[in-house]
């Protein structure tokens, strides 16, 4: 049985690289090694959920199977016969498939936005505010002796962040792991993460913002401005904090949707790089968003380069015009100003709000995704295709932007996310011709 | 067989010592032949300007950029030079463009074109990332690329230094090439990198790196005689500590001299160091700063084994963007700038900061002078190659603009009649009257690359070369450049015709085509024994420290849609 080494986990932005995977004859994944439960349950679950089987079509209210041409020729009628089109997810997918969903979006005058609408979108604006100052990952594990998860709860959502990347990781000049590392949480409640910690904050909810700005008084040499309480933090304790993160050799702020989606949005990751720089003046700091989808950071990268924005990216006039807030895709379906949609690995239906789900519901959506979930409910044209990572190959970025090549693992008979985008525009190209 | 024959081609080919004579130049299967059949398609040239296509030797085009684009987007919709930056719309033949000092992928591959250029070399690639850096190349059309692999800071490099194993060192190396599909090696402020990831900095040549016990002198030195043991086409590429401090013209000097005695290995130099004008600055702070142009073109105009590039300034907004990690935070801070900074595990720093050069700023203005001032001390254009350390000194859209300034002294007199007596002060370039010709321009823009990076089918039109072909709406003996400059700027804003592998790729400043590119990579034969010793250190590397395993960061065939590789043998 084929045994194969070094194999990519395409679930989270972790991207671990070490999976061992065994093949059976019968083309079935029996072994799957060094995965944590959700990656495990990525690889096991090809074999255990039911998969959409065929391409599908709504006729009178229920989807039915057809042909692919059928469904190809059905879905690029919808694209062509649209004035606004939203292209929207394309996250759990390879950077190739990206780079064609773009192609195609580019070609219709599509919008085109990514799953960061809902989830690390703020951390980009926060970028292009103050920058991101950041490092690989292998930088925390060699070096950080301080490590702090703000808004984040690793030990579910990236298990083994801590064991490869930060806290319990070994490196170079941390060769004894978790007993030279200081471990902080900085949370509304206390999370498994939080169990694990040094030391956990406990913070108002809401209240991050007002913690950054007292930490970076302390740092910047204002410690008598800061009241006796803050976001729920006791002035004593915020000064023990500033002297941890000053006292550190290198320290790393890791942050999640607790920092990004809470209140004050993208002012949150403006501050905690603001923060950043000025710790810079005493020690070694840098900041890693958490990200979720295993290659929403591909995402970003591919559209930065491909249009130069990261997302929510309007081609109705030709060239690339963004600003979310007007162009996001929650924007967009929350105006009803989109007249059809094409969503491909990622589950609007499951994590938009109502009102922009209603608006969903109203128009032609076509789905590309290996899997049934809540938006194939509202879908009309459903492709199935390829798990990316397990039956196609292509690049991701892991969570630190380091761009990492996922392997084909097993055969299949399903056509790949990027194959379906190609034929799209060949079909789209076709019918414009007439 | 595509043949294509020029006719009435005002030729000016440094290499073959013509200067701009009339002449038919014949094209086959994308090479320059000796003569075509009578089917061949003819175009007339009609007198005009006819170069080698371009060759920007140092510029940051793919990687790293997409750090300046994420986090500018307001670049996006700049459009200073028009034509050549800005917002445009799909068309039937090119797809969208964005952007002045960070365009997206597709303008940077037109842009190029249009002004005549068909090759970059992109300055600054690690390892760790290359993969991201190939991603990008794919989708940059018509050019042809190259990669410098950053191992300045790198700790296997600074290990087999220490331990004092040049073999394994030259081994390594040739791995990181072929592992990053690199062209060259590429130094970037040797240890300074790694002091970064402690927040700290080397001071100099001496100043050993923590941790590690090797001097900046010793990375530089090893580096320099491992590239010359694996028989490198290109010679080590360096980007010299203290950039941008006053004084450190010395640190310059110091370094070029460091390789007085390195041989090379090849027809070339030993040292390309990079970007000059941001390391040749004199005085003690940003108060007493000065020009360092005339001490260290004076040490450059005896000396044999080195050539630079200028970096020049660009008046107006920039994007700084440099494995150099401590300067990109002390550039924020200085500047109260947005900084994003990226350390990259084992291998080196690297940081983005935007910034403007305002002709108002007595440093900016002296900055703009010293890079003229280097270029044109400098008696030997074959020393000297043309850059503005894109975007670093500001966009390679404005390479017509500094053209002009190389060309006319009424027009760097037009700049610099603006700036305060405090900058005019301190810079030497009011009393250079030195105005360079097509032939000059030529070297600087193309043919000195061509020897550089050991690349014989570019940068020249003899036969054999590649049918790589810029034809410019001047004709030479019609104009005089020193006062018709804005003239020679409009016709080097956008070609008649640019010809990448003989295809026909812009006519009239209009993109016709975008083929793809080749993506050239260097493949340095290492001894079995060798190797296979070096393998086992690398093994432990990836074991203990690397957060990505050794097979995962080999960069696959995939990325390089259509490969060339340059093999060389080692001497062992």
């Amino acid at each position: 049985m084929p045994v194969i080494k070094n194999a990519v986990c395409s679930l989270c932005g972790c991207l671990c690289d070490d999976i061992t995977v065994t093949v059976d004859e019968e083309n079935k994944i029996t072994k799957i090694e060094n995965a944590c439960i959700l990656g495990h349950s990525k690889f096991q679950g090809m074999f255990e959920h039911e998969r959409i089987e065929t391409p599908m079509i709504r006729k009178a209210g229920k989807l039915v199977s057809v042909s692919y041409e059928e469904a190809l020729e059905t879905a690029a009628k919808i694209l062509v016969n649209s004035k606004r089109t939203l292209s929207y997810g394309w996250c759990s997918t390879s950077c190739e498939a990206i780079s064609k969903a773009i192609q195609l979006a580019e070609e219709t005058g599509s919008l085109i936005d990514s799953t960061a609408n809902v989830c690390h979108g703020p951390s980009a604006l926060a970028a292009q505010e103050k920058g991101s100052p950041g490092a690989t990952l292998g930088e925390i594990k060699n070096r950080a002796d301080l490590i702090i998860f703000w808004g984040c709860n690793p030990v579910h959502a990236h298990p083994r962040h801590l064991s490869r990347y930060s806290s319990f990781s070994k490196g170079f000049f941390v060769p004894r792991g978790r007993k030279e590392r200081k471990m902080l949480v900085i949370d509304v409640r206390k999370t498994d993460t939080a169990k694990l910690a040094d030391k956990y904050v406990e913070i108002e909810q809401g209240a991050d913002l007002l913690l950054i700005t007292a930490l970076r008084s302390i740092i910047n040499g204002h410690e008598e401005v800061i009241p006796e309480k803050v976001a729920g933090v006791s002035k004593e304790e915020l000064l023990e904090l500033a002297k941890l993160m000053k006292e550190a050799k290198f320290l790393c702020v890791f942050f999640g949707m607790g920092v990004t989606q809470s209140r004050s949005k993208y002012k949150n990751g403006d501050g905690v790089a603001s923060l950043i720089s000025d710790l810079n003046q005493h020690t070694k700091a840098v900041m890693i968003g958490m990200r979720g989808h295993y290659n929403v950071t591909g995402f970003g990268q591919v559209a930065t380069w491909e249009t130069g924005f990261p997302m929510a990216i309007d081609f109705a006039k030709g060239y690339p015009y963004y600003n979310p807030g007007e162009t996001g895709a929650n924007d967009v379906l929350v105006r009803e100003e989109v007249d059809a949609a094409i969503i491909a690995a990622a589950d609007p239906g499951a994590h938009f709000p109502q009102k922009a789900l209603r608006q969903l519901a109203k128009i032609p959506l076509i789905q590309i995704d290996p899997y049934a979930n809540p938006t194939t409910e509202l879908a009309d044209v459903v492709f199935p295709t390829a798990v990316v990572g397990i039956e196609a190959e292509g690049s991701a970025y892991r969570m630190d932007a380091i761009s990492i090549r996922m392997k084909k693992l097993i055969e299949t008979k399903f056509k790949t996310d990027e194959e379906i985008a190609k034929d799209l525009i060949e079909k789209v190209r076709e019918l414009k011709r007439g | 067989m595509s043949e294509i024959l020029i006719k009435n081609a005002s030729v000016c080919d440094p290499f073959q010592g013509i200067d701009c004579e009339k002449m038919d130049l014949c094209i086959r299967n994308g090479k320059i032949v000796e003569s075509v059949s009578s089917k061949a398609k003819v175009i007339d040239a009609k007198g005009r300007l006819t170069l080698a296509g371009g060759f920007d030797g140092h510029t940051h085009s793919a990687g790293k950029i997409n750090v300046g684009r994420f986090m500018n987007p307001n670049d996006a919709r700049r459009n200073p030079v028009p034509g050549l930056s800005g917002k445009v719309a799909r068309t039937e033949k090119t797809r969208a463009q964005v952007g002045y000092n960070t365009p997206n992928t597709y303008a940077i591959g037109y842009r190029y074109a249009k002004l005549g250029y068909t090759t970059i070399c992109e300055a600054a690639m690690p390892p760790l990332s290359a993969r991201h850096t190939h991603e990008e190349f794919k989708e940059i059309p018509i050019l042809d690329k190259m990669g410098l692999t950053l191992l300045g800071s790198n700790w296997q490099v600074m290990e087999y230094i220490r331990d004092k194993e040049p073999e394994k060192l030259a081994a390594y190396v040739a791995w990181a090439l072929k592992a990053s599909r690199g062209y060259g090696i590429k130094i970037v402020n040797p240890g300074g990198g790694e002091a970064w990831g402690w927040g700290r900095n080397v001071s100099g040549l001496y100043d050993p790196v923590p941790n590690f016990e090797v001097t900046p002198a010793e990375i530089l030195i090893e580096l320099g005689k491992a590239n010359e043991k694996l028989n490198l086409p290109h010679s080590v590429h360096v980007h010299c500590n203290n950039l941008g401090h006053p004084g450190n013209y010395e640190t310059t000097l110091e370094t070029m001299k460091l390789f007085e005695k390195i041989k090379p290995s090849q027809e070339r130099q030993s040292l390309h160091v990079t970007h000059v004008q941001f390391n040749a600055y004199a005085g003690t702070s940003w108060r007493d700063f000065e020009t360092g142009a005339p001490m260290v073109s004076d040490y450059i105009n005896q000396a044999k084994h080195l050539t630079f590039d200028m970096g020049q300034l660009i008046f107006g907004p920039a994007v700084t963007m440099t494995a150099d990690g401590p300067v990109e935070y002390a550039n924020s801070r200085m500047l109260h700038e947005k900084w994003s900074n990226q350390d990259v595990e084992l291998e080196d720093a690297s940081g983005v900061v935007p910034l403007s050069y305002s002709p108002k700023s007595f440093v900016n203005a002296v900055q703009w002078a010293i890079g003229l001032e280097l270029a044109l001390l400098v008696k030997d254009p074959w020393k000297v190659m043309f850059t503005t350390d894109s975007p670093n000194g500001g966009s390679f859209v404005n390479y017509p603009e500094v053209v002009t300034y190389l060309m006319s002294a009424k027009k760097r007199e037009e700049v610099y009649s603006g700036f305060s007596e405090l900058a005019l002060g301190k810079m030497v370039l009011p009393e250079i009257d030195r105005e360079l010709s097509f032939s000059e321009l030529a070297v600087m823009t193309r043919a000195i690359q061509s020897k550089m990076y050991g690349r014989p089918e570019k940068g020249k039109l003899t036969i054999g070369a590649d049918a790589d072909i810029a034809i410019y709406e001047l004709v030479p003996e019609k104009i005089d450049p020193s006062v018709e400059h804005e003239k020679v700027k409009q016709a080097f804003s956008a070609t008649a015709y640019t010809f990448k592998d003989g295809k026909l790729v812009v006519k009239e400043g209009n993109i016709e085509a975008s083929p793809m590119g080749k993506t050239y990579w260097v493949n340095a034969d290492v001894p079995e024994r060798v190797d296979s010793a070096m393998q086992k250190d690398l093994e432990l590397k990836f074991k203990k420290y690397y957060t990505v395993s050794k097979s995962n960061y080999m960069v696959e065939d995939e990325y390089l849609p259509n490969p060339v590789e340059i093999t060389t043998k080692g001497d062992f």
